[in-house]
């Protein structure tokens, strides 16, 4: 099963919810791979004390002209055609701006006079570790490169079918999210009680409908805002899967990178729960998820 | 004109708290919100919205059935997977890229240009606001923050305003690198955790990538006192200034369900350590 721990906003407890979970799923004896596809801001690990036994040097295609081979002024198709404006007729020749290019092939394909090969760009590294008995992945998008799901694709392409994989999504709703739900069996959207919580909450809901993958919430930091978060999902049919408390106690231990589940008994249960809950809808019917959206907007 | 822009690397280290508080402080200012993916910074401002403008960034391939023979070439050569087994373009995927276009033998695809979302200039009761909305699960992120961006350096120009205030995205990737374009001053809100430490670290790596002047807040001091001892040492040693701290108060939060920045919800208590943070940011302008 490949479940997706996702939110909108940033620091709902997305990692917290993720590595709790995975952690309590572990040693009820089931096989976990912890898969962190945060590769911008990744710190699952930290809570996991996971150690890594590998990086590897990711890599995506980029164009290289031979300048022998190419038809030059008259020609210049490749920077026509490129949407992506990565290559550019400079005074004589064609120039490739790396960071650009979105690897798509187009160029090689179109050129005319098959001057255009392939070459690399650096933009990250995949990571593989392991944490007691629970295999952790991850990736780290190197400074100042901007494309991450090509990054965080191989991250999950390299973690193993595990019987359970816990992925841990980005923040918010563009295109690193969608990369990490892919082939999702089920998501849990963290949120908090706020005024931020809610709005970006909503917008999840949304993604989710858009994307057609079963989910359900898992309320944070319940007691710190009020009731809107509760109100909102009544209205849409959206199930609360689990209400985490809001206690000083637990935002350090987070602070601290410990694990909740470890830390206090009482998340011990709730988690257990959660995982219960999240069984019981993954085993359901297909029917059945259908009508959990709610209805369509 | 100055651009200050206002970042954390990792979300919920309290960034745009800071900054719609900053927007009530100082000289008149453009405020643009550049967490294009979730932006909360209208939830704060209220703004009336003045114009309205479509987003419009790349394009989107479609196959029409009636054309399509069937050959699944397009399907074959895709990179991104766009294309279903049913011959369908799922635009999730479709990074518009045109190769498909130019593969298929019978001119069954047609390139459209995308609407990705929506960007609005506001007023106020704190001056101009320039903000967004994505689309949901639309990409390009950082196209439309550059479009906010500049709208409102636009904006500021035009009134002679001297200051831009720009609310960040999270993370290190394609949003945040083009919110810091252009940025004279960056301001990490950082928090005492392991993983915003850790994160605190990757974003300044950023800013002193792009030789950006960085200066630090860190936020919520009260939960962890050891971490925030070592972030205080590591931003001396980045040669990052700490322009102040503020507690781990539930005033933050309920400031914030009212609608209110925190210097209007607690204008004699914390209001008054905001007023003390932007003289200090302000002499580094």
């Amino acid at each position: 099963m490949r479940l997706v721990v996702a939110s909108g906003k940033g620091g709902t407890g997305k990692t917290t919810v993720a590595v709790n979970l995975a952690w309590t799923i572990k040693s009820l004896g089931h096989k976990v791979s912890f898969v962190d596809c945060d590769v911008e801001e990744p710190n699952a690990h930290y809570f996991l004390q996971a150690e890594w036994s590998s990086e590897e040097s990711q890599t995506v295609p980029v164009p290289h002209v031979d300048t022998q081979a190419c038809l030059g002024e008259s020609c210049q198709k490749c920077a026509q055609e490129c949407r992506f404006k990565a290559l550019i007729w400079m005074v004589d020749s064609i120039l490739v701006f790396p960071e650009l290019c979105h690897s798509c092939g187009l160029c090689q394909y179109i050129c005319p006079a098959g001057a255009i090969s392939e070459t690399t760009r650096t933009i990250g590294t995949l990571r593989r570790g392991s944490s007691q008995d629970l295999d952790v992945y991850g990736g780290l998008l190197r400074i100042g490169e901007a494309m991450a799901p090509p990054l965080i694709k191989r991250v999950k392409e390299a973690a193993s079918p595990a019987d359970i994989q816990i992925i841990d999504a980005p923040p918010g709703t563009s295109c690193p999210v969608i990369e990490a739900m892919d082939g999702a069996d089920f998501v849990l959207l963290v949120a908090e009680p706020t005024a931020f919580g809610l709005h970006d909450l909503t917008l999840t809901v949304h993604l989710m409908r858009k994307l057609n993958i079963p989910f359900g919430v898992v309320i944070n930091r319940e007691g710190m805002g009020d009731g809107r978060v509760k109100d909102y999902l009544d209205r849409e049919q959206v199930e609360i899967l689990a209400t985490l408390p809001h206690t000083q106690e637990a935002a350090t231990a987070y602070s601290q990178g410990r694990l909740l589940v470890q830390a206090f008994p009482e998340f011990k249960d709730y988690f257990s729960a959660l995982w219960e809950s999240v069984q019981a809808r993954t085993a359901a019917p297909a029917e059945d998820t259908q009508d959990m959206r709610g209805d369509e907007q | 004109m100055k651009e200050l822009v206002v970042i954390s690397g990792k979300g919920g280290t309290g960034k745009t708290t800071v900054t719609a508080a900053l927007a009530g402080l100082g000289p008149d200012k453009v405020i643009a919100d550049c967490d294009v993916d979730a932006a909360d910074m209208h939830l704060i401002m209220s703004p009336e919205v003045r114009s309205t403008h479509d987003f419009y960034s790349g394009e989107l391939a479609e196959i029409d059935p009636n054309e399509c023979t069937e050959c699944g070439e397009c399907r074959e050569m895709c990179r991104f997977g766009a294309i279903s087994a049913d011959l369908q373009v799922l635009p999730e995927h479709c990074e518009g890229c045109a190769l498909c276009y130019h593969v298929c033998p019978v001119q069954a695809v047609h390139m459209h240009e995308r609407l990705c979302g929506q960007w609005y200039e506001s007023a106020t009761r704190f001056g101009p606001l320039v903000h967004a909305s994505l689309g949901i699960g639309e990409e390009n992120s950082g196209k439309l923050v550059t479009t906010v961006r500049k709208a409102s350096q636009a904006t500021a120009e035009d009134k002679g305003y001297e200051l831009v205030l720009v609310d960040g995205s999270p993370g290190i990737g394609c949003p945040v690198i083009a919110s810091l374009t252009n940025a004279d001053v960056a301001l990490l809100v950082g928090e005492p955790t392991v993983s915003a430490v850790g994160d605190l670290r990757r974003v300044s790596e950023l800013t002193a990538h792009f030789g950006i002047k960085t200066l630090a807040l860190i936020n919520k001091v009260d939960i962890n006192p050891e971490l925030v001892q070592e972030l205080k040492d590591f931003c001396t040693r980045q040669g990052i200034e700490i322009v102040g701290e503020l507690p781990y108060a539930p005033a933050f939060t309920q400031a914030q369900l009212k609608g209110q920045t925190i210097c209007e919800y607690d204008p004699q208590g914390l209001g008054q350590t905001m007023a003390g943070i932007w003289e200090r940011i302000e002499s580094c302008l």
